[in-house]
């Protein structure tokens, strides 16, 4: 008997070293161990022999038996294994592959442009205001100190709905109809569309995009008309910005100027975009023209302010070295995802 | 303004100071300047000489040989005769004619003859022109760099042919280099004058900008007459009535007798060239010359055609025919003021002259007229003739009174220098309300407050006398009187200006506003915002189109004849007719942008846009048209369909917190193909249903009708395009968020397959299924639409998931069935849904 049990266990190793799957092993599992299977049938027929020798081939089948099911899990641990291997060698994947789209969606660099002027100004403390794209002229020249004969009303320049209605030609009516209805402190910009009558050309747009500012409250300085910009700028364009501001003539302020940056493309050092100059012109501004306070009610003594407003396409083309303004309003998809 | 800097040398000393300096700082304190040009600066080997020969090519008969003397000037060509030979094709050449002479190896500024400008100029060599040499090049004007607007005619299709008349002492310069001989090489700025500085529009006013900005002084052009040796006196020759004092405020008017109208002198000719003016005659040049140096427009007639020795200053006539210089008869209105004679009209004040009393080259006694017209009236006469003149732009800007005596004064003055003829003694001076300066009390603590700067009163003294500013008064007044050319100083901040350019701007402190404000913005940007960033996340490409279309565009979609998207908005003066009127909606320019990508061939394009349209609202009491935005979706591509496009849409509802649209189908909408268009609609408020609404609209969308698509050159595309009214979803749009508790009990969930009949909607199958599943029908999914095998013609199968819940406990079987069967029953009863088996 204690020859038949180790002739089994010999067996299960031979027949071990052949199975190559779960099931072959299940099967080896079965044929030695399960119900009548070898190893059992001689532990039934232990009943026959004597107490010593039940004893003594007992504990060989029980060693045999353990020997055997030790043998068993190894087996169906290193055939998962191997089946897994086996598995992932079938799955393997052309990691150069393309992927499967899922694009997102791009914003208009127009509205890209001002949403990143917009966000400078609202960390600053601006509120974001607006008003119609059709205006009256009261709000667009009268309310701003622009003459009776003032160049800019001719039919020549801004597109008329009636005498005393037009497309308006800046952002500026809404500070207008903001001084209307609000006391200061004023803190304000507002971007939207302008009108003018230029024909489309690589550098002009009869409908372009603007941002302006506001600011109107007791012991506001020029001094603070230029702290203002000039952080705007550095952290428009970058930290190292420099600002340059020129002294020029706007209706609605006095006094006004011009502000240069220096150029975000070369530093300073003069290059095509900057024309050499090393600078480049990006913004209008001044102190709001006493006049135009008056519109708004307020006590010009008491009262001082600052006015600023920006051409959003002309940031946009400098910003990202688009030469031709018509490729905004085109919309070729191709133009649009290079904003991504 | 062209401002040659030689120009500016007459009346300040700026030798010391390099031209780039002065650029800069005449910018920094106001005069801002558009180019800096610099003459002839690369014009080297260019020499005077003398034609003395001129012999016919033997092979070309547009072609001359020409044997020039250069004098003792070594180049490369000189024969034994002493002479250089250049061929040249020019019409105007004679054997001792003196012109510049381009050497072989030398570089003029161009371009040549017939060619575009040259970055860099021109190089000239030696070269054989059909077989005959030529060592070097005979130059026009153009070729040495002046542009042709400024060359006089005499020699503008030709050679420089340079006069000895005109030329002083050319004889003596053959063989120098041309430019020095001319005193070519300078630089000419360019200054941008803003409207309230017409006073800058004259080299005494730039001078005077430069003298306070350098700290130097300046002095007036000398209008000393010398000699006064004509016959009489002006009083003599003319009396002058103004019969409109409003529009002429003063009449100065001086005689000039024996007048030799012939070329002026180069350096008047220079001057002119150099400020953008091409020389006619001395006695055209100099009054040029004076209105660029004082700003002051003049006009000379011929006295022989001022009849009646009367110049009177009225209205014309209206209907009156008149013709102008320029030899055009021009009709004209009552409003438009003349200068007359005795008998007739001889010049449109401050416009243009008459052709009746033009000076000609036999007139021999002129009158001078220096004069202030109102500028309002010039602009209207102007404008209504369609004739600006420099005169009359001048005018318009705005002309200190105080100038036609010194500026008729200085005409004279020039007219006895250069020989031009002979002055009267005495003006007729009618000046009816003088001029004077605006005296005005500014304050020193004012202007520090608004600059954020602290200077003294000393110092801004200072700084406005040298601006010929007068100041008075003490403590913090200032007392100031302008000098009257300065027509902007009127009010305080106009001196707050002066002081803060005069200071420097990149003086004044940099600091920041010191209150503090929180930053807003109005909720209709936020959810347009929401809006922008959900359709971006959704794959959408924004789009930004013209507000202003054409009308045609509601065609073009078959928008119907009475429909509201025609109550255009118009433009009264539109750039062209499809930019003439403002949107009503966003489709049209949606399909033009989406045809113009797939013309580009562009397989597939998802877009948005959002937008403002408007409605002409003729009651409003602003007369403003009603704007409101809308939002725009266009699809066109693989994979697109009427379902891709609904996704978008109610997820893009979604996140706006309109959580259960209902879609509508529409078949009667022009712009859609109409089995396939639905209404966007969506429960109405508590006030409107009250009204007896139900449901509020937001908006249409669906698969563009096929003729649109043909329309817009997009024959079998089908596009999906969608269009949303902002104001609508602005009412119904939430953007609170709330939480619900997670279930704590486990759901039961159906799965129900129905037979119905082919045009039974799912939404209403639907309705039906949420209206009974209640309280405990989580939620109710489409997952299957079947139609063909099994399935009788006629006929669909529609299959839900049903899941039900107890937010408060475990449901037993029995409560689920008790539910579910009254679900399936009503759907029976009502609908006649059949269940099928799955």
């Amino acid at each position: 008997m204690q020859e038949q049990l180790n002739r089994i266990l010999e067996e299960a190793k031979a027949q071990m070293a052949k199975a190559k799957t779960q099931a072959e092993t299940d099967e080896i599992r079965v044929k030695l161990l399960g119900k009548k299977g070898e190893l059992t049938q001689i532990l039934r027929g232990m009943g026959k022999l004597s107490p010593e020798e039940r004893k003594e081939t007992g504990q060989m089948a029980n060693k045999v038996r353990s020997q055997i099911e030790g043998m068993l899990n190894d087996k169906f641990e290193a055939v998962k294994q191997a089946a897994k291997e086996a598995q992932f060698k079938i799955e393997k994947v052309d990691v150069t592959e393309p992927g499967v789209a899922r694009n997102l969606g791009v914003k208009h660099p127009l509205t890209r442009t001002m949403e990143e002027i917009s966000q400078v100004f609202m960390n600053m403390g601006f509120s974001i205001v607006e008003g119609p794209e059709v205006e009256t002229v009261y709000n667009n020249f009268d309310a701003l100190n622009a003459g009776p004969n003032h160049p800019a009303r001719d039919m020549t320049d801004t597109f008329y709905i009636t005498e005393d209605v037009l497309l308006r030609t800046q952002t500026s009516p809404v500070q207008v109809r903001t001084l209307l209805k609000q006391d200061p402190p004023i803190k304000v910009i507002s971007p939207g569309r302008c009108f003018r009558c230029d024909t489309p050309d690589a550098t002009h747009s009869p409908m372009f995009h603007q941002v302006e500012g506001l600011v109107v409250d007791e012991g506001i300085t020029m001094a603070d008309l230029k702290g203002t910009l000039d952080s705007f700028a550095k952290q428009l364009f970058g930290p190292d910005t420099k600002t340059k501001f020129r002294p020029h003539h706007f209706p609605f302020t006095e006094p006004s100027a011009e502000v240069d940056v220096s150029c975000f493309k070369c530093g300073g050092k003069g290059c095509r975009v900057c024309k050499g100059s090393g600078w480049i012109e990006i913004l209008g501004c001044g102190m709001v023209h006493p006049n135009v306070l008056k519109v708004g009610g307020l006590d010009t003594e008491k009262y001082t302010g600052f006015a600023f407003g920006m051409g959003v396409e002309r940031v946009a083309m400098l910003k990202y070295g688009v030469d031709d303004i018509r490729l905004f309003y085109e919309n070729d998809m191709r133009f649009i995802e290079q904003f991504k | 303004m062209l401002v040659p800097v030689e120009w500016i040398n007459d009346y300040i000393d700026l030798k010391d100071i390099s031209t780039e300096e002065f650029c800069e700082k005449m910018i920094m304190s106001g005069s801002n300047l558009e180019t800096c040009e610099y003459f002839c600066q690369d014009m080297e080997n260019v020499v005077v000489g003398r034609i003395e020969k001129i012999e016919k090519h033997p092979d070309a008969d547009k072609l001359v040989v020409c044997r020039i003397n250069i004098g003792d000037k070594e180049a490369a060509g000189i024969g034994e005769d002493g002479l250089l030979q250049i061929v040249t094709g020019a019409p105007n050449v004679f054997e001792g004619a003196y012109v510049p002479v381009a050497l072989h190896k030398s570089h003029i500024p161009g371009p040549l003859h017939g060619q575009p400008k040259q970055e860099g100029g021109v190089k000239i060599t030696k070269g054989k022109l059909r077989g005959v040499e030529s060592f070097g090049m005979l130059c026009s004007a153009g070729e040495l760099g002046f542009e042709d607007k400024v060359v006089p005619i005499a020699h503008r299709e030709g050679i420089w042919i340079l006069d000895p008349k005109v030329y002083d002492g050319i004889e003596d310069q053959i063989g120098k280099d041309f430019a020095e001989a001319l005193e070519l090489k300078q630089a000419v700025v360019d200054f941008e004058i803003t409207p309230n500085r017409p006073d800058c529009l004259a080299m005494i006013g730039m001078a005077r900008e430069a003298a306070a900005t350098f700290g130097k002084s300046f002095s007036y052009p000398d209008t000393t007459i010398q000699n006064a040796d004509g016959e009489g006196k002006s009083a003599d020759y003319v009396d002058v009535e103004i019969r409109n004092e409003d529009a002429c405020r003063r009449y100065v008017a001086r005689i000039v007798t024996d007048v030799k109208v012939e070329q002026s002198p180069w350096w008047l000719q220079k001057r002119l060239m150099y400020a953008g003016m091409r020389p006619i005659n001395n006695i055209v040049d100099i009054t040029n010359f004076v209105m660029l140096e004082y700003g002051q427009p003049l006009h000379a007639f011929d006295i022989k055609e001022v009849h009646g020795g009367k110049i009177i200053v009225e209205n014309a006539q209206p209907g009156e025919t008149f013709t102008t210089l320029d030899e055009t008869e021009r009709t004209l209105e009552g409003d438009m003021l003349m200068i007359k004679d005795a008998e007739r009209s001889i010049a449109v004040a401050g416009v243009m002259g008459g052709l009746n009393s033009e000076i000609e080259e036999d007139t021999k006694t002129i009158i001078i007229e220096s004069a202030n017209f109102n500028g309002d009236s010039v602009r209207t006469t102007a404008k209504k003739l369609g004739l600006r003149t420099e005169a009359s732009s001048r005018f318009e800007k705005g002309i200190d009174p105080n100038l036609t005596e010194a500026a008729a004064d200085r005409v004279c003055r020039l007219i006895e220098m250069i020989g031009a003829g002979k002055v009267c003694e005495g003006s007729v001076d009618r000046y009816p309300a003088p001029q004077s300066a605006k005296v005005l009390d500014v304050r020193v603590s004012r202007i520090n407050h608004v600059l954020g700067i602290d200077v003294s009163r000393d110092d801004m003294v200072a700084m406005l006398e040298g601006l010929e500013i007068k100041v008075e008064g003490s403590g913090d007044i200032m007392t100031v009187t302008p000098p009257t050319v300065r027509q902007d100083l009127l009010e305080e901040e106009d001196y707050i200006e002066e002081i803060a350019r005069m200071y420097g701007y990149d003086k004044l402190p940099v600091t920041l506003p010191k209150g503090n404000n929180e930053a807003g913005m109005p909720y209709e940007r936020t959810i347009r915002d929401m809006a922008r960033e959900a359709l971006c996340g959704l794959g959408l490409n924004e789009i930004q189109t013209y507000s202003f279309v054409s009308p045609s565009g509601v065609d073009k979609i078959r928008i119907g004849e009475d429909s509201w998207e025609r109550a255009f908005v118009k433009i009264i003066n539109p750039l062209g007719e499809e930019n003439s009127v403002m949107r009503t909606v966003l489709t049209p320019n949606m399909l033009e942008v989406l045809a113009r990508n797939y013309s580009r061939n562009i397989e597939k394009v998802s877009a948005f846009e959002i937008g403002n349209t408007f409605m002409d609202n003729p009651i409003s009491l602003d007369h403003l048209p009603d704007e409101d935005y809308a939002l725009c979706i266009g699809m066109y591509g693989r994979g697109e369909s009427f379902f891709t496009l609904k996704g978008i849409v109610v997820e893009l509802l979604k996140v706006l917190g309109i959580q259960k649209p209902v879609f509508v189908a529409e078949s009667e909408y022009g712009v859609y193909h109409p089995g396939r268009c639905a209404r966007i609609l969506v429960e109405a408020s508590a006030e409107m249903k009250a009204a007896g609404e139900e449901y509020e609209e937001l908006g249409i969308m669906g698969e563009i009708h096929p003729d649109v698509a043909e329309n817009y050159g997009m024959d079998g595309v089908r596009i999906y395009c969608c269009e949303l009214m902002f104001g609508a979803i602005l009412r119904k749009a939430n953007t609170e968020i709330v939480y619900t508790p997670l279930p704590k009990f486990p759901s039961t969930s159906r799965d129900i397959a129905l037979l119905v009949d082919e045009d039974m909607e799912v939404g209403r199958i639907k309705e039906v299924i949420e209206e009974k599943g209640k309280p405990i029908l989580e939620k109710v999914e489409l997952f299957d639409v079947y139609r063909g095998k099994q399935v009788e013609e006629g006929k669909k199968s529609v299959a839900f998931n049903l899941v039900y819940r107890d937010m408060e406990k475990t449901l037993t079987d029995d409560e689920v069935v008790t539910v579910h069967n009254r679900v399936l029953g009503a759907l029976k009863e009502k609908l006649n849904a059949v269940l099928r088996e799955m």
